[in-house]
């Protein structure tokens, strides 16, 4: 599949990939394959945290309109948080100048062919990124309901859009995705009532058949519909960030790469 | 879609235990997957051995051990098996449940040539 495209290696990890080196016993190892981007993921997130930032990733399938809701939160909460956006896409530099263009600091992380971002390629980007000062840091990751779901960023929470236009039965198709998500937006739902076939009480309940109690917003980026759900769950989450910072704990996104190690 | 990448971390992993117990080459490597990990075995196998050539580990052979889906029930509190995409309780069917397996993407013992 993608083993052939080159999508797997990243400008982050090309580093860690094909390192050289120079009776038998058996070792037990018992450490996540992808210990080293948790290493990475874990050193970003203590970046976020000496200063006070709230990190989310945002994921759904290209199109769904990240973006587009990035612009309307920015619109929205401009004057009450400081906001930053590390954007990520294949190519271009298009949405990084939309972000700018509403005020506020993007960098854009063009990953190549690579189908996601690591947490190697996140930290790149904080080089000289201006963190200080920051409340929120949105992450939009590359548009794809795969890869994005295995790797921590060092973010703290999850959110991923599925839009109307999409099946419902996405949460059914792409449990590693959805499980993940701490919440999950139905995007460009003014389109519900011309769409007979997306019922959002049945998207939530492939959700809910993923365990998940996630919350599920409806919002229309565009209208301007539903916004209101979307940023009141944004405020609740920086002010628990906040007060977990304050007892010297933080948060990590529902994403359990490191489950196995619990389960034992 | 990115199980070179996830090989090549493992291979890392597999050649700083190499490296600490000064071996001279790897016979075997064992790996636990869960369906819910994101990566599939299938491609882990095709990949291996790309990710393998030049380090002390080639020519070592994958072993990979599926990891069942099981959930915790959190309201009758059974332990039943599940599907990827339905982790409700077996028994109940309450939603309400904790993974016990099924997410892993271990890597659980290599054996060195020394």
């Amino acid at each position: 599949m993608c083993d052939s495209c080159g999508c797997n290696i990243t400008p982050g990890n090309k580093k860690h990939a094909y390192t050289p080196v120079a009776g038998t016993t058996a070792v037990s190892v018992l450490k996540n394959l992808l210990a080293r981007n948790d290493d990475q993921a874990a050193h970003n997130r203590e970046h976020f945290d000496s200063r006070g930032i709230l990190a989310i990733n945002l994921m759904s399938s290209p199109g769904s309109g990240k973006t587009a809701l990035l612009e309307a939160t920015i619109d929205a909460l401009k004057h009450e948080f400081r906001i930053g956006v590390i954007e990520g896409d294949l190519e271009t530099e298009n949405d990084a100048e939309r972000i700018r263009a509403r005020g506020v600091p993007a960098r854009q992380i063009t990953t190549g062919s690579a189908c996601h971002l690591d947490a190697h390629m996140v930290h790149d980007a904080l080089h000289g990124f201006p963190l200080d000062g920051l409340d929120l840091l949105f992450i939009e990751n590359v548009g794809n309901l795969v890869c994005p779901a295995s790797f921590d960023l060092g973010q703290h929470r999850n959110v991923t859009l599925l839009s109307v236009t999409e099946g419902d039965d996405k949460p059914a198709k792409y449990p590693v995705m959805f499980r993940a998500a701490d919440a999950v937006l139905l995007t460009k739902s003014d389109l519900l009532p011309v769409l007979d076939d997306f019922d959002p009480a049945r998207a939530e309940g492939y959700l809910r058949n993923l365990a998940s109690d996630a919350p599920v917003i409806r919002l229309s980026a565009r209208k301007g519909m539903g916004l209101e759900a979307w940023l009141h769950w944004l405020r609740g989450e920086l002010t628990q960030q906040r007060a977990r910072l304050a007892a010297g704990d933080t948060a990590r996104p529902k994403v359990q790469p490191d489950g196995a190690a619990l389960h034992a | 879609m990115h199980e070179l990448s996830v090989c090549q971390a493992l291979i890392s992993q597999v050649e700083a235990v190499a490296r600490e117990r000064g071996a001279s080459g790897v016979n075997s490597v064992l790996v636990r997957l869960g369906p819910l990990s994101g990566v599939e075995a299938p491609l882990l196998e095709q990949a291996y051995p790309l990710a393998c050539a030049g380090t002390v580990a080639e020519a070592s052979r994958l072993l990979i051990e599926a990891a069942p889906v099981r959930v915790k029930c959190e309201t009758c509190g059974a332990e039943t098996e599940a599907a990827p995409n339905r982790l409700i309780c077996a028994t109940c069917g309450d939603y309400h449940t904790r993974l016990l397996s099924g997410d892993e993407m271990m890597l659980m013992s290599v054996e060195l040539v020394i």
